[in-house]
């Protein structure tokens, strides 16, 4: 998909369920898959009886990695020109993630699209807020 | 990170979209792919993060034949050292990209950091807490600037009771 000036205006919402059920496994995935092996995100023994967590819980950039999707298949392949953001709350094992683009701003002079992009959780805590800007058609 | 070589590769590519949840075929089917606008395999937004696995010093993954932090015979290799929950513990609180454009299999990449601003906040329950900021730029072999990540990484000045 590329988005076109014309089909777009302030306010546009783009929605999708970036996660339902989060499990342990897809952790252990993005661990192996970053290289980030810190154990509070794949060793529950460790998360809880030494960090005195709940249980582990996911990476940040596993859930920045999860918007990521929703915005490419929201703006096309390689279109991003910056993304970015805050990681706010934490996001745990059965979660269910929704990441939400909304665009802010459209800018015909560089033909982009600016975006304010948030995820959230379903007891409607946002865990990332962040932006993104992408190229366009005019 | 500083990474003197980070070698983007198509497997690789394809493990960290299955990671992330993005059955996005322009991750993993290069015939699918050069039909694209993208002309070949890409890699997803979030991807350099992978960077870490080609920093030799990274401290977040086991050195083998050494103690590690993770459970074992015990909840923690590390008893003996200092405690991982409070104090000294660095979060990662945001973190920022700028494209210049998408990485693809068979880039060779080399990653330079500076650090950026330094800044504190009050925390409601740990004391004081010290913003980092780390900008690290990948460069390609003829010196052309690929992809700006800027990461903030919070730390607590004084041990904390419990983290959120």
């Amino acid at each position: 998909m590329v988005l076109k000036s014309q089909d777009l205006k302030v306010g546009d919402v783009h929605r999708a369920v970036v996660a339902d059920d989060l499990t342990r496994t897809q952790l252990v995935q993005y661990c192996g898959a970053s290289g980030d092996y810190n154990p509070l995100h794949s060793d529950e023994i460790y998360a809880t009886a030494v960090a005195g967590y709940p249980s582990i819980f996911a990476h940040g950039m596993l859930t920045m990695g999860m918007a990521g999707r929703m915005l490419t298949d929201y703006v096309g392949d390689g279109r991003l020109l910056t993304f970015g953001g805050r990681f706010k709350a934490q996001v745990w094992p059965g979660d269910r993630l929704t990441a939400t683009a909304t665009v802010r701003e459209l800018r015909p002079d560089d033909a982009s699209v600016h975006l304010d992009v948030a995820v959230t959780n379903d007891d409607g805590l946002e865990v990332f807020a962040g932006y993104a800007s992408a190229r366009i058609d005019s | 990170m500083p990474v003197d070589r980070f070698p983007v590769e198509a497997g690789h590519i394809m493990m960290f979209a299955r990671a992330v949840g993005d059955p996005n075929p322009v991750y993993s089917d290069e015939a699918y792919a050069r039909s694209t606008e993208a002309a070949g395999v890409i890699a997803p937004p979030t991807f350099v993060a992978a960077a870490a696995q080609f920093d030799p010093d990274y401290v977040m993954r086991p050195r083998i034949g050494e103690p590690w932090m993770g459970s074992g015979r015990t909840p923690t290799g590390w008893a003996d050292r200092p405690s991982r929950t409070g104090g000294g513990t660095g979060l990662h609180a945001e973190q920022h990209y700028e494209y210049v454009r998408p990485l693809r299999p068979g880039d060779v990449l080399t990653a330079r950091s500076h650090n950026g601003q330094e800044w504190t906040k009050q925390g409601r329950r740990g004391g004081r807490l010290v913003f980092r900021e780390l900008v690290t730029e990948y460069f390609d072999p003829e010196d052309r600037l690929v992809l700006r990540a800027r990461s903030v990484v919070v730390r607590t000045e004084h041990p904390v009771e419990k983290e959120g």
